[in-house]
């Protein structure tokens, strides 16, 4: 049986400041309960421009450019320390403009759904053919030739939404059905855009790995929206509507959901896909949510800061069959958050860190990175939600220190080695546990830690179903070559065996005569 | 302190969540009214 490993993983943020003030839920209730509120009057001026979110330290973090740990030597707060020489293009992923985003949700529409102004869309069309090699003549050729700008003021004023660039209208989405609740422009926004954003993830997945795209068998898709229409809410599947158009034409897929907690059940199923060898590769992928835009908006413009949470995320890991090299899924080293494991810190941690650990006869000191509840802190501590990264290695520590794992006055240094800075942003499940497993993977690969584990956490009772909390983790280690292939036999040998007891049964049977 | 009081509980996913705070305010003689955990993230 094959040890699944981490073959690749893809980052990319889409700086989205004009979806902030009409698709992220904190602005959109404000428009709703108090039209003339000064908050919303002042946000478009603490808006940043591309330039300022690709300066942005955790930006960078999150595509790869700089290492989480890294963040502990610019000085806070990041937004006031920009890295001036940053790229949008990352080691492991990049920064897409928002206008970009416009074309890639044009590209993902199979229904007509999506009108673009004519003369954004040749400028937008112009300006992908001549600096973005991810767009093919034929790709761009599909987007075709645009609307008059009166088409789509009329069809918003019908009722469908908007899509601005720089506050003026370039475009607009349309209602799926007339009736259908499930299928409305709004709806259709937020689907589009999870969409188009998981394709951009596994399109950089596939072009910064080197990857064969026809070769990906299976792809899980793990965000946090639903598909579907009246009679099936929710139905799906995001995984092969991405697929189809990022090129993975040898796949099929279908979505994982568990709120923040979903991209680790993702991995752990993956994983678990590979070993079992129903499948060689399988990517998981999660595109971003328009809802979470400028969700702590308000603190940061009452604190005077700028309203940070202005990009979508999205992400993708490749997960295939033993390569020798890539680090590996430990399997066999997965915790779970069950049913009857209870809420207090001490029993969630313990389900979720020590119990696995322990399977194996690893301690807590083994585990070289925990990579938790990774949002960036610079955006959840103004809003009075603190350092959850932090909070959540100091429960860690103060396990290790009942257990004897380490000393009660080691606990700030273990927190310091084996934790990190948070650098993810605030978009739901894109922050949780996955933000790290391509870092991981390079510092894995170049030796610098041996472990890491990665670790989802999810709030289920937001969807009033249930009280529970969920998490799951999974430990990614150094591979330390086929060892698995040199321990059993082959094929061949197995024959030669057979071929020899037969020969020996034979001459047996002839010295009886 | 909290002997016949009335007690609203929010938890905190990633802190201290309500089941475990309720169950601690349970010890003092007050009446949970209301709990719930919820997400500030």
């Amino acid at each position: 049986m094959t040890m699944p490993v981490v073959k690749g993983a893809a980052y990319i943020l889409v700086h989205t400041p004009d979806m902030i003030t009409h698709y992220g839920t904190t602005c959109t209730l404000e428009h709703e309960t108090n039209p003339n509120s000064e908050f919303l009057k002042k946000v478009p001026e603490f808006v940043r421009s591309f330039e300022e979110v690709v300066k942005y330290a955790p930006n960078q973090a999150y595509i790869g450019s700089i290492l989480p740990d890294e963040l502990s030597n610019i000085p806070k707060p990041w937004y006031k320390n920009p890295i001036e020489n940053a790229k949008a293009e990352g080691k492991m992923g990049e920064l897409v403009t928002q206008e970009e985003f416009y074309l890639v949700m044009k590209q993902s529409d199979a229904f007509d759904l999506v009108m673009l102004e004519k003369g954004f869309l040749a400028a937008e069309k112009a300006k992908a053919a001549a600096t973005r090699p991810f767009y093919t003549e034929a790709e761009l050729a599909k987007l075709k030739e645009g609307y008059e700008a009166e088409e789509i003021e009329k069809k918003v004023q019908e009722g469908a939404e908007p899509l601005f660039s720089g506050g003026k209208l370039v475009g607009c989405v349309k209602a799926a059905h007339e009736k259908d609740k499930n299928l409305t422009a709004h709806i259709m926004v937020e689907n589009l855009v999870v969409k188009a954003s998981g394709i951009i993830a596994l399109k950089n997945l596939i072009y910064r790995n080197n990857i064969p795209a026809d070769s990906i068998e299976y792809v899980i898709e793990c965000s946090e929206e639903a598909c579907g229409d009246m009679n099936q809410r929710g139905g799906g599947n995001f995984a092969k509507a991405i697929c189809e158009i990022a090129g993975a034409t040898g796949a099929t897929g279908s979505d994982t959901r568990g709120f923040c907690a979903a991209p680790t059940h993702a991995l752990i199923q993956a994983a678990a896909l590979v070993k079992s060898g129903v499948y060689k590769s399988v990517a998981i992928v999660a595109g971003g949510a328009t809802a979470k835009l400028g969700m702590n908006a308000r603190d940061h413009v009452n604190k005077g800061l700028p309203v940070l949470e202005d990009c979508l995320g999205g992400f993708a890991v490749l997960v295939t069959e033993d390569d020798g090299v890539s680090p590996v899924l430990r399997t066999d080293v997965v915790g779970r958050h069950t049913v009857g494991t209870g809420s207090s810190p001490q029993a969630v941690m313990e389900s979720l860190i020590t119990k696995p650990l322990d399977k194996v006869g690893l301690k807590i000191t083994d585990v070289d990175k925990y990579s938790v509840e990774m949002q960036n802190p610079e955006i959840t501590e103004p809003a009075g939600a603190g350092d959850v990264p932090l909070a959540n290695f100091k429960m860690i520590a103060a396990l290790g220190a009942k257990r004897g794992d380490i000393d009660k006055t080691a606990m700030p240094s273990f927190i310091k080695e084996h934790g990190m800075p948070g650098f993810a942003p605030t978009q739901g499940h894109i922050p949780s546990g996955v933000p790290f497993v391509g870092s991981a993977r390079e510092m894995i690969m170049a030796g610098q830690i041996e472990r890491a584990m990665i670790v989802g956490k999810g709030s289920l009772f937001l969807g009033r179903m249930t009280n529970q909390f969920d998490g799951v983790s999974i430990v990614m280690e150094k591979n330390h070559g086929k060892t698995e292939a040199a321990a059993t036999v082959s094929k061949e040998e197995i024959k030669g065996m057979v071929a020899e007891a037969m020969k020996d049964f034979a001459s047996f049977l002839l010295e009886r005569k | 302190m909290l002997q016949d009081k009335k007690v609203i509980i929010i938890g905190d996913r990633d802190g201290i969540p309500a089941p475990a705070i309720e169950e601690c305010i349970k010890t003092t003689g007050a009446e949970v009214v209301f709990a719930s955990t919820e997400c500030f993230v």
